[in-house]
């Protein structure tokens, strides 16, 4: 994390290959089984895949609340890159201007049979930066534990 | 603007960074760390207060002197505040490798399947397996 240039750029490797781990962060069916963080579920209500289309989705929670979000996707570059305008908006799409936006980066490239993934998230400013991960904070908290009890059980 | 005054703050700056990696080495008065910047004694000075103001690092005088010793525990809010953002990430992270681990098995069900019964074996079959 590099807060003094408004930045959360994330790397992780992936035990599968570029096209699937494509599919898996551009098919919004795929997506929505990802994508939210547990106890949260993402559920698609529009996936245009295209530069200057969107992908409009909720966050819901386990007692049925909705936090709607959309992507714009600025560039695509099939199997290699895509970026895109992160912002919160209503079921319809709206965007709320008083939330925080940023700008993602994703990149794909291979490494033998993995494939690495690097995220690089743009904030306008540093007060984004910081809501926006206050608002991570209450969802992945939880969800982070959840996790382990699964592990644990097995 | 109301100045913050948190470690988030006091990690904000370069200058500021550099002079808590130089400390957790060891403590040192001011002058020592002046001595390793380019930037004029008083400008480290104010940085130092700006650390001590955060918790960061605590100051005491010896004789002329100001020695400044880092403070652990106050750095370790950091790490804290990462490990959450971190736990969030990971948790998306292990849902996808499931995602892909399903991805991976069903290519590979449907390559035995098709060597096996050649290519009888519909798509709707295997799901109830």
């Amino acid at each position: 994390m590099d807060k003094s240039a408004r930045k959360i750029k994330v790397k992780r490797e992936f035990a599968a290959a570029r096209d699937r781990v494509w599919s898996a962060w551009t098919d919004a069916s795929l997506l929505d089984q990802w994508w939210a963080p547990k106890p949260w579920k993402a559920v698609t209500k529009v996936m245009d895949f295209r530069e200057g289309g969107y992908w409009l989705y909720a966050m819901t929670g386990p007692d049925g609340e909705k936090h709607w979000a959309r992507a714009d996707f600025l560039s695509i570059r099939p199997q290699e890159s895509f970026s895109y305008k992160d912002a919160f908006c209503d079921e319809n799409g709206t965007i709320n201007q008083s939330l925080p936006q940023a700008e993602w980066m994703n990149r794909f490239s291979e490494n033998g049979n993995s494939t690495v993934v690097e995220i690089e998230i743009s904030y306008e400013n540093l007060s984004d930066l910081e809501s926006i991960i206050e608002m991570g904070f209450k969802e992945g908290f939880s969800s982070g534990l959840e996790n382990l009890d699964e592990l644990l059980e097995k | 603007m109301e100045a913050r005054r948190d470690v988030f703050q006091a990690i904000a700056d370069p200058t500021r960074r550099e002079i808590i990696s130089l400390l957790a080495k060891e403590p040192l008065t001011v002058s020592s760390i002046s001595e390793r910047f380019e930037i004029s004694r008083q400008a480290v000075s104010l940085h130092v207060k700006i650390l001590e103001e955060c918790g960061v690092l605590s100051v005491t005088k010896e004789g002329r002197e100001r020695r400044c010793a880092i403070e652990p525990q106050k750095l370790a809010e950091v790490s804290e505040w990462l490990e959450q953002f971190r736990g969030m990430w990971e948790d998306r992270f292990k849902q996808l490798d499931h995602v892909l681990l399903n991805l991976n098995s069903k290519k590979h069900e449907k390559q035995l399947n098709d060597g096996f019964f050649g290519g009888q074996v519909r798509q709707e079959d295997q799901g109830k397996t």
